[in-house]
């Protein structure tokens, strides 16, 4: 890092040490938070970034309040918080943030609401207020919104369902790809239902499999053999690590901070890109996602992929791998995202978009919880 | 009490007043006294400006069906399809639940209908708030 050019400005411990029986984990780290702003005279609205161990950093910036453009999980034990110092101190240099809170709370003697062994998740706030009502997973938990969108802004169940078709298109492409052969809308509509109004076509698959990324300064790139793709923008968010308590059913509170910010550092507009990867865990993904980048205006996605702006030969090529809805998906499917617009950038890509110049790859993480944001470029700016 | 699979809320300090109130058949929420925000989940801060002056209040128990899905891939004991839904509170929050006393169905749950609040017992302790259409079972 930079020496001297980050200071720590705010620091507190809970309001009480030793046995504190009426607070949970998560209120822990809240109370030390709480007192940390009121140290130097802040609040939640001012921070936006955080760091923490232990909990997730969604569930910290959701139940404090606060809209991050930068959060760090790290978590190797004892020293994460070490790490998220100097995590911290990069990322304030670097733009992605301007304060940051890195928080720690452990009820390691009362044991309350601690995920320890043997669980705890009853305790958690998802634990408490959604997993008692019968829950099967992301198939019945990511997808509840949806009905919600299709009343306010019009989406038609032929016009989510053709989201997983235009998307085989290009999964046939890809001699990879799980499933390859054509699909029609009412294929999509006739499978069989998992939970209304989703059908088994408009979920992703479920499958093995890993990737890896290797990055250097992008001076050192060239003494590589392979074609360098740089980094040229990038944003990240949380929300809510609970889907009730997303704040607006239509569009992706963290989708919009992310893209907005990723878009802004690359400082290029919409219409310079020319592949797009949007994560596609289910079929209402690529509608939020162009929407929130601002590809198009909000109700209008599914018809923009209806108009085959999107599929083989559209001008804004997405999912060229056919997604997790026809590629694969093995659970945290952002790595095959990022693979896909590394291959369309180094021209190898079975899809390959030509002459393609600029990739936007777009993730969630849990369900809406997070985001991130990465714009790729063949070309250094 | 429900003889199913079932995940059973463990309250922490900071959520037992919601249900303690449940098992008495009404439906918590919390207010922060000094910029007036109701929220939910519960915690002991406000979300919304950060103060620690906030205070435990009934709510209506009257809601409306903001959005769900009907799950068709039951667990061990739940019969489906079932709804796994989220109201509107008329005080502002909302919150996942299940609707009940109504056919499961697309044609029978409207999105806005009004609904009321009522609690099924799962252990000794513990009563899950549901909702079903407002004025009773239809």
């Amino acid at each position: 890092m930079k020496p001297g050019s980050i200071a720590i400005v705010g620091a507190a411990e809970t309001t009480e040490l030793g046995k504190i029986p009426g607070l949970s984990v998560l209120g822990l780290h809240a109370d030390a938070a709480l007192n940390a702003m009121q140290d130097m005279g802040i609040g939640p609205k001012d921070i936006d970034g955080v760091a923490t161990a232990g909990i997730s950093p969604t569930d910290l910036a959701h139940y404090l309040g606060i809209t991050p453009t930068w959060a760090d999980g790290t978590s190797v034990g004892g020293c994460s918080f070490m790490l998220h110092v100097r995590h911290a101190a990069a990322a304030i240099n670097e733009g992605l943030c301007e304060t940051v809170l890195i928080t720690h709370g452990e009820s390691g003697k009362s044991r309350i609401g601690s995920r320890g062994f043997g669980g705890g998740g009853g305790s958690s706030l998802a634990g408490q207020f959604e997993m008692p009502f019968g829950p099967m997973g992301p198939p019945t938990m990511f997808t509840i919104p949806v009905l919600r969108y299709m009343k306010d802004l019009g989406l038609t169940h032929e016009q989510l369902a053709n989201v997983a078709v235009v998307q085989r298109e290009w999964a046939a492409k890809h001699p990879r790809a799980t499933f390859r052969d054509p699909i029609t809308i009412d294929d999509v509509l006739n499978s069989r239902m998992i939970a209304y109004p989703f059908h088994l076509l408009q979920c992703c698959l479920v499958t093995d499999g890993g990737g890896a990324l290797i990055m250097t300064s992008a001076d050192r790139a060239k003494d590589f053999p392979t074609r360098p793709v740089y980094v040229v923008g990038s944003g990240e968010s949380v929300e809510t690590p609970m889907i009730s308590q997303m704040a607006d059913f239509t569009s992706s509170r963290a989708f919009r901070v992310s893209g907005k910010k990723a878009f802004e550092e690359a400082g290029i507009s919409h219409s310079e890109v020319d592949h797009l990867m949007i994560y596609d865990a289910f079929a209402h993904l690529p509608i939020f996602g162009l929407e929130d980048l601002g590809f198009v205006k909000p109700g209008e996605a599914g018809e923009f992929i209806m108009d085959r702006h999107t599929a083989p030969g559209g001008k804004l090529p997405m999912n060229t791998n056919g997604g997790g809805l026809s590629y694969m998906h093995s659970g945290m499917y952002g790595m095959y995202a990022l693979q896909e617009s590394v291959r369309q950038m180094r021209g190898t890509s079975p899809a390959q978009v030509e002459g393609a110049k600029l990739s936007v790859c777009h993730g969630v993480g849990g369900m809406f919880g997070a985001s991130g944001t990465i714009i790729m470029s063949n070309e250094r700016p | 009490m429900a003889d199913k699979f079932q995940a059973i809320p463990i309250p922490t300090p900071e959520t037992q007043h919601f249900w303690d109130a449940a098992k008495v058949g009404e439906l918590k929420l919390q207010r922060c006294t000094v910029c007036a925000h109701t929220y939910f989940p519960p915690r002991p801060f406000c979300p919304e400006c950060a103060s620690r002056d906030v205070e435990v209040y009934s709510a209506s128990g009257k809601a409306t069906l903001f959005s769900y899905v009907i799950n068709h891939r039951a667990p061990k004991g739940w019969d489906a399809p079932y709804s796994i839904a989220v109201v509107a509170l008329d005080e502002g929050p909302r919150m996942m639940t299940n609707i009940v006393d109504i056919e499961q169905t697309p044609e029978a749950l409207e999105l806005d209908m009004a609904l009321e609040v009522c609690f099924e017992q799962v252990s000794d302790d513990i009563f899950l708030p549901k909702f079903r259409p407002a004025g009773g079972a239809l």
